[in-house]
């Protein structure tokens, strides 16, 4: 079959049982997605599925041909980082970082349909993910960071008023 | 955040941890991320029985399906280990009898996962069911059928302390409580599940890569387990995905992993299932605390007597030295004379207890700042006030032979007071709502190594060649906490470089010298002045060549903002790469070393278990916490969490803010949700889905407040910040609830049960004494 990934078609193998969460990591090489739980109760493996959040570790791989998965990887790379990914690293918003790509996508499909989300609205986006070293303070300072990033770029692109 | 930077250009600057980039763009590889061609699966066979014999293990038809390469029992590995060299009870797998649920039988190395599960399946185990021990106050009556023959009663380990004169000291109290306090069992549940690769190298030498805290402690064990030479085995640590104390002694994944790997000579890689995570366990203790404490009318306490007893699970894992912290740390955060302390550690037919986060002290913490809470309600005095009145005065010795220099808990209280508004809430507002305070205290690192010598606990070196580079190789074990990132910012700031040139090495037996690992919270302290000294070292060679070229003494010289240069003369200044180049003609190699141990007099007292508590500085933290109780359904919101913490000197303030916030976390979870709940020795809730740690909605608001004593020892002044704060969380949660609703909760967690229990209880005697009985505290929940 063919999956879809950060704007690349893989051609793989696949048992009809096989999770996308370990096509992802195992067939594709893609090991940023992690695995933290046994009954998808952490957020660890989210992806986002045509711009939407999901669980990869409760998705079957072979039902996803066709759509346009985004793993860690695909939000922004070494020197290219996506502002959710600059507000994570320089807010303090991973600490040993092995939920961080959970979270950075659960805050990303927030972003980018709410650029200016409330803090409720924030703890809600993210209450599907769990991480057991920050207490979450910086991580929403790590959101808090995006959204300022993300406000300073779109108004650059906005042609000043006169 | 703090402000006092003190002309340092690194150092008390928040900086991004290093190795946050590899993190944020998944590019970073944690255990389980690493596979290497021919890699077989291992999967371990876990006993389905609390205590049996084991008659006989056949793993035949195992070895006979297809894609399994190698089966392993506990023939395969006699050799007992444990992380004490006073507790070395485990094997790779069990050996005569199975110890609790979950325990390690045998373990199949195959070409894939579910092969290696199938193989499983085919084991047959022939047990013979014995009595089991569940309770730790029933098990230390045991006349027989003991979980460990060299364990009478199933006691681990006691230990008796009296310090000066408590039966004095209850004479002259005016004010005395006596409760039972009960701790639930909880589990670090770090988000990365335990993974080992352990490689079998064409030259027969064995390469592990773990998820660990202590790789030192793992390199030791493999060693003595596989029965090979250190010199044989490496031990590389990789990113962790948080330890929080669950990865700081040796796994039975890891030795597993290397057996089957010695037997099968190829690459083995076991990752745990959470399921397995909670089996494997080491959490904190379920403890049972007996408290009693005077204090005078003016809220002086005058004895503290404590009798703790902690369930260990099967195994003496950190047992001895859990039940000895909670003793010891009774002591160095208030002035108190007279102690009696009885710790009993006793063993169970579960999982082994371990090192949690604010090891030992924690429960202990819970119950002494809520008895000294109700002290304060029956004196009549402000609870916070009576904290201010049993401070030390520090620099001191206690009467446990503690030594405690830097002191910032004043500072802490004070902070708190104001920032909570205290004086404007306490005892003020509505019924439902309340405030609660509370302090504790945790140690930066232990004075006295685990396997006693006179060796460092910590060396590091560096080298920088002819590319000016600054590499920095370090034993010290970065797991989220920001290790890496301290010490990058400590030989920066010496050398007077930017941060970005120096490249640190890390938790490689084969590259990095020694560090103890990463628990008591001593990385900090330790590596820090390791490095320190390392760095110093370092400057100190480069500016003897730069000195002798200008032909002037070396301390007129500075290194600072990427030069060498004259502090008077501004004509006699390298840049950092031509004074690199001066000093390799002049050295031949510029290679600096630093290491540390503590000093003597902060190695503690000669009695019997006075090993365990003494440490070179203690943190403080003072808490402030804002509830919201609902009479009707027993639910607790917490509003806020103000949480002031003394760590010296803030290295990195960012880093520092988020163990704070952290601590506190994990406390709230404690407090309030998380706890194991066991059926005949099983855990019931093995998963994230049913042992529930706080998620955003539930966690509280929590506002860090950094306090700087700035310690005489610490590097830069600085102490611990991973620990100290997650003890206080709890009763200041505790002491809130009573304010709002006028009940004590003896037993953690807090559940909405138990509160509506009390109120019940509350309601009952205040109608017996009439309706206008004064309000009268209730305990409850004492048993659960």
């Amino acid at each position: 079959m063919h999956l879809r990934v950060n704007g690349e078609e893989h051609a793989i193998a696949i048992a009809p049982n096989r999770l996308l969460l370990d096509a992802l990591r195992e067939d594709i090489g893609l090991t940023g997605s992690k695995r933290g739980c046994d009954d998808s109760s952490c957020g660890c493996c989210a992806v986002l599925v045509d711009g939407t959040p999901m669980l990869s570790c409760v998705a079957l791989a072979a039902s996803y041909e066709g759509r346009e998965i985004t793993t860690v990887e695909g939000l922004g790379g070494p020197g290219e980082l996506d502002p959710v990914q600059e507000g994570y690293a320089e807010m303090g918003g991973a600490q040993c970082g092995y939920c961080t790509p959970g979270f950075m996508i659960a805050t990303k499909a927030l972003l980018d349909r709410n650029p200016e989300p409330s803090m409720d609205e924030i703890r809600e986006a993210l209450s599907g993910n769990l991480c057991r070293c920050t207490g979450y303070m910086q991580i929403y300072e790590s959101v808090k960071y995006a959204i300022e990033k993300l406000r300073a770029k779109s108004a650059a692109h906005i042609p000043a008023a006169r | 955040m703090a402000k006092n930077t003190n002309g340092f250009n690194i150092i008390g600057k928040p900086m991004a941890m290093t190795d946050a980039r590899a993190k944020v763009t998944g590019l970073g590889k944690y255990a389980d991320d690493l596979s290497v061609p021919g890699m077989l699966i291992g999967k371990i066979l876990h006993s389905p029985y609390a205590h049996a014999r084991i008659r006989s293990i056949d793993t035949s038809q195992a070895e006979k399906l297809a894609g399994v390469k190698v089966t392993a029992t506990g023939e395969d590995a006699r050799n007992p280990y444990g992380i004490l060299p006073i507790g070395h009870d485990e094997r790779a797998f069990a050996l005569g009898k199975a110890l609790y649920i979950g325990d390690n039988i045998a373990a199949v190395a195959a070409t894939s996962p579910e092969i290696a599960e199938q193989a499983l399946d085919l084991i047959r185990v022939d047990y013979e069911q014995l009595p089991a021990w569940f309770d730790p106050e029933e098990s230390m009556k045991a006349a027989s059928n003991w979980i460990n023959d060299e364990r009478p009663q199933n006691i681990e380990k006691d230990y008796h302390h009296i310090f000066g004169d408590p039966q004095k000291g209850f004479e002259q109290a005016e004010f005395l409580a006596e409760e039972r306090y009960y701790a639930g069992e909880v589990n670090q549940a770090a988000m990365e599940p335990h993974a080992t690769l352990a490689v079998w190298e064409p030259d027969n030498r064995l390469t592990v890569h773990s998820s660990t805290q202590v790789p030192f402690y793992l390199h030791r064990t493999i060693a003595a387990v596989c029965e090979m030479p250190m010199s044989q085995i490496r031990v590389i640590k990789p990113l962790i995905g948080g330890g929080f104390g669950g990865k700081s002694e040796i796994i039975p994944l890891e030795v597993a992993a290397c057996v089957l790997a010695k037997k099968s000579r190829k690459p083995v890689k076991i990752t745990y299932s959470r399921e397995e995570v909670f089996l494997a366990h080491r959490g904190r203790p379920i403890t049972i605390v007996y408290l009693k404490v005077g204090m005078t009318r003016t809220g002086k306490i005058t004895a503290v007597q404590a009798r703790v007893i902690q369930d260990g699970g099967a195994y003496c894992g950190y047992g001895p030295v859990t039940v000895l912290y909670s003793g010891a740390l009774l002591g160095a955060i208030y002035d108190i004379a007279n102690v009696q302390y009885d710790g009993f550690r006793v063993l169970t037919n579960k999982p082994a207890c371990g090192a949690m986060r604010g090891h030992g002290t924690v429960n202990v913490r819970f119950a002494f700042e809520s008895i000294l809470d109700q002290l304060a309600h029956q004196a009549g005095l402000d609870p916070l006030e009576v904290r201010r009145r049993n401070l030390l005065k520090a620099p001191c010795i206690t009467a446990n032979s503690l030594r405690v220099t830097s002191y910032g808990l004043p500072e802490c209280i004070e902070k708190v007071f104001e920032r909570s508004d205290w004086a404007e809430k306490k005892g003020k507002l509505p019924y439902g709502k309340g405030v609660g305070v509370a302090c504790s205290h945790y140690v930066s690192g232990a004075a006295n190594p685990i396997i006693r010598s006179n060796m460092p606990h910590t060396t590091v070196h560096i080298k920088i060649d002819r590319d000016a580079a600054v590499t920095v190789y370090t034993g010290a074990s970065e797991i989220g906490q920001g290790s890496d990132t301290m010490q990058v910012q400590i030989a920066a700031e010496v050398l007077g470089v930017q941060a970005d040139r120096i490249k640190l090495v890390a938790a490689d037996t084969e590259l990095t010298p020694i560090d103890l690992g990463s628990y008591s919270s001593r990385v900090t302290f330790m590596a820090g002045n390791a490095c320190l000294n390392a760095a110093k070292d370092m400057r100190g060679q480069i500016i003897a060549a730069v000195a002798k070229k200008f032909g002037c003494p070396a301390e007129d010289f500075e290194a600072k903002d990427g030069r060498i240069s004259h502090k008077s003369d501004s004509s006699k200044s390298l840049s950092f790469d031509e004074a690199v180049a001066v000093a390799l003609e002049f050295h031949g190699a510029l290679v600096a070393r630093g290491t540390y141990a503590p000093p003597e007099t902060a190695r503690g007292g000669k009695f019997k278990g006075a090993g365990v508590g003494p440490s070179p500085a203690y943190s403080y933290s003072a808490q402030v916490a804002e509830v919201t109780v609902d009479p009707e359904t027993g639910q607790v919101r917490v509003d806020k969490i103000v949480a002031a913490h003394d760590c010296g000197k803030a290295l990195n303030p960012l880093t520092v803010e988020g163990q704070i916030e952290g601590s506190v976390y994990m406390g709230f979870g404690q407090a309030l949700q998380e706890d194991m709940i066991w059926k005949d020795g099983r855990l019931m809730n093995p998963s994230l889905l049913e042992y529930r740690i706080p998620a955003t909605k539930e966690n509280p608001e929590i506002e860090s407040i950094i306090v700087e004593s700035i310690d005489p020892e610490g590097p830069f002044g600085a102490k611990e910040a991973g620990e100290g704060s997650l003890a206080a969380t709890i009763p200041a949660i505790a002491n809130a609830i009573f304010d709002a609703v006028g009940v004590r909760i003896n037993s953690i967690p807090i559940t909405p049960d138990k509160i509506l229990d009390a109120l019940r209880e509350k309601q009952k005697s205040t109608a017996g004494n009439g309706a206008n009985a004064p309000k009268k505290p209730v305990a409850a929940g004492n048993h659960r």
